[in-house]
């Protein structure tokens, strides 16, 4: 796991109970990764006072009690934060398996100039990364998709999406944890389970966890639930 | 867990609804709660209750409830009239119920939501160590039908303080205090005026995640780097959010965990439960304080 030294973020005001830290990288892909290690980094030194981490594509919230402390308070914390982070993955892997028979494959193959084997190899290859959870409850947005599965999400999106539907769009993989509507590309779908209100934490997949997935070799595959 | 209090008409919507659960943002899950803080707050102070106990919000009143054994209740919130059996009750004063007897709200004259504490808190299963039904993510104890029968839990065994708590309910004129939020510099003094100017007035789609005001369009800068939109970041309650159309959108207990839309200004916390109880076709102004 590479180490991503922690930034010093802007501090952008949110009212009178939160703050809102962006990071400064030259990309998205980089300030992915400078939004993980100052979530990572503020985990691991707690700031008196906050409830909430909102980890996104280039900032994190941190939203606090403002009876125990202030905005200015909390972002004297952020500034003290150790700037080199111990960045190693604070979860373990989680390995997903996944029946590669989305509807949308072919046109992603087609797309990407690729045939569907090439997808489903290049889709397996990666170990990826939570970069945060948006969308929904659960709904993680990994990072590591290969430059080639990097495509813009349908121009319609679907009113109804499986519950175990594998997706990629733009620079993200995604798993949805319920059926929905959604406009990622559908590549896949797997069994396991994201969210579940009785499990501890409830989703599978929390920040900065790493993921691989593995082709499904049973011959029923995920069932359909939707 | 026996049943105490009986749900005989839901009227609109009627839900649980405790503080809420803080600390699962990072997972999607926004805190939820009750809309109101302060009128929840107090509706389980006046019946001796610590301030997370779970009790029910209803919106625009016209709901009715069967008391199995007897409890002391209070209502809070948008005042509608009360009758208890045959006999008149109020808003924001405590009051007792003996068994099999009927608590009946009207039609509150102004504001949405109203909230029915029970000496106790009620009782049902936390979701995720919270009593309260998030609208959007749909966790929690689900909306309330006629004929649930809600157990009690032991959330209350205060003092019973005040036969009255004095509100003074607010006028619809008195403006929201707002914050500049963190992408103000995204719009022109003249959308920053705008949204101080004229009053907006809160439409029919409006609801627990959010209002949804209608009035002067503010419109972001198109110079910035990805005007009208941005990378989904974290939103919190009382942010005022604007999409492509221009019409701003004032978020609530139940708001999305992100958002895509950039955040002009943020209610502040204090005024958070005067903008919950603000119905479809009213006025909301603004007024911009420092922060």
């Amino acid at each position: 796991m590479s180490s991503t030294a922690v930034p010093t973020p802007t501090v952008l005001p949110c009212g009178d109970a939160a703050v809102l830290l962006e990071v400064a990288a030259p990309d998205a892909e980089h300030a992915l990764d400078e939004v993980r290690a100052l979530h990572a980094a503020m985990r691991a030194h707690p700031v008196d006072g906050v409830v909430d981490l909102v980890p996104a594509a280039r900032t994190l919230l941190v939203a606090f009690d403002p009876a125990v402390t202030t905005a200015d308070r909390v972002a004297a914390a952020v500034v003290a934060l150790p700037r080199t982070a111990t960045a190693a993955a604070d979860r373990p892997l989680v390995e997903i398996s996944v029946r590669y028979d989305g509807d949308d494959l072919a046109d992603v193959a087609r797309r990407a100039g690729l045939s569907t084997e090439a997808v489903v190899a290049r889709h397996l290859e990666p170990t990826y990364t939570v970069a945060f959870i948006g969308f929904a409850p659960g709904f993680a947005y990994l990072t590591g998709l290969d430059p080639a599965l990097k495509l813009p999400r349908r121009e319609t999106p679907r009113t109804r999406v499986p519950a175990g539907a594998v997706a990629v769009a733009e620079l993200f993989c995604g798993i949805y944890p319920r059926p929905g509507p959604g406009g990622w590309n559908l590549i896949g779908r797997t069994d396991a389970v994201l969210w579940d209100a009785d499990r501890t934490p409830p989703a599978l997949l929390p920040p900065g966890t790493p993921v691989r997935f593995v082709e499904s070799t049973r011959e029923n595959g995920p069932r359909d639930d939707g | 867990m026996t049943g105490v209090v009986e749900v005989v008409d839901p009227g609109m919507l009627c839900l649980v609804e405790d503080l809420g659960r803080p600390g699962l943002a990072e997972l999607g899950v926004g805190r939820s709660g009750a809309a109101d803080g302060d009128s929840f707050r107090l509706a389980n102070r006046l019946v001796g209750n610590t301030e997370a106990a779970a009790a029910v919000e209803f919106v625009l009143g016209e709901v009715a409830f069967r008391f199995h054994r007897a409890v002391t209740v209070a209502l809070t919130g948008a005042p509608g009239p009360v009758r208890v059996s045959e006999r008149g009750a109020a808003f924001n004063a405590p009051f007792p119920v003996r068994p099999g007897e009927l608590v009946r709200v009207g039609r509150p004259a102004s504001g949405l939501r109203g909230y029915l504490a029970v000496r106790g808190g009620l009782g049902v299963a936390p979701v995720l160590g919270s009593r309260s039904w998030d609208t959007l993510a749909e966790i929690g104890p689900p909306p309330l039908r006629a004929g649930d029968l809600l157990p009690l839990a032991d959330d209350g065994d205060g003092p019973l303080v005040a036969d009255v708590a004095p509100v003074r309910w607010p006028s619809a004129d008195t403006p929201l205090r707002v914050i500049a939020g963190p992408r103000a510099d995204r719009f022109g003094p003249a959308a920053l005026d705008a949204l101080t100017t004229r009053p907006y007035e809160v439409t029919a789609e409006s609801n627990r995640v959010g209002l949804r005001l209608a009035g002067q369009a503010l419109h972001a800068d198109a110079s910035g780097d990805d005007a009208g939109g941005l990378p989904s970041e974290g939103m919190v309650t009382g942010a005022i959010q604007v999409p492509p159309s221009g019409q701003p959108v004032l978020f609530l207990a139940d708001h999305p965990v992100t958002g895509g839309y950039p955040v002009v200004g943020v209610v502040v916390t204090a005024d958070v439960p005067r903008a919950a109880q603000l119905r479809p076709g009213d006025p909301v102004r603004f007024r911009w304080v420092g922060g």
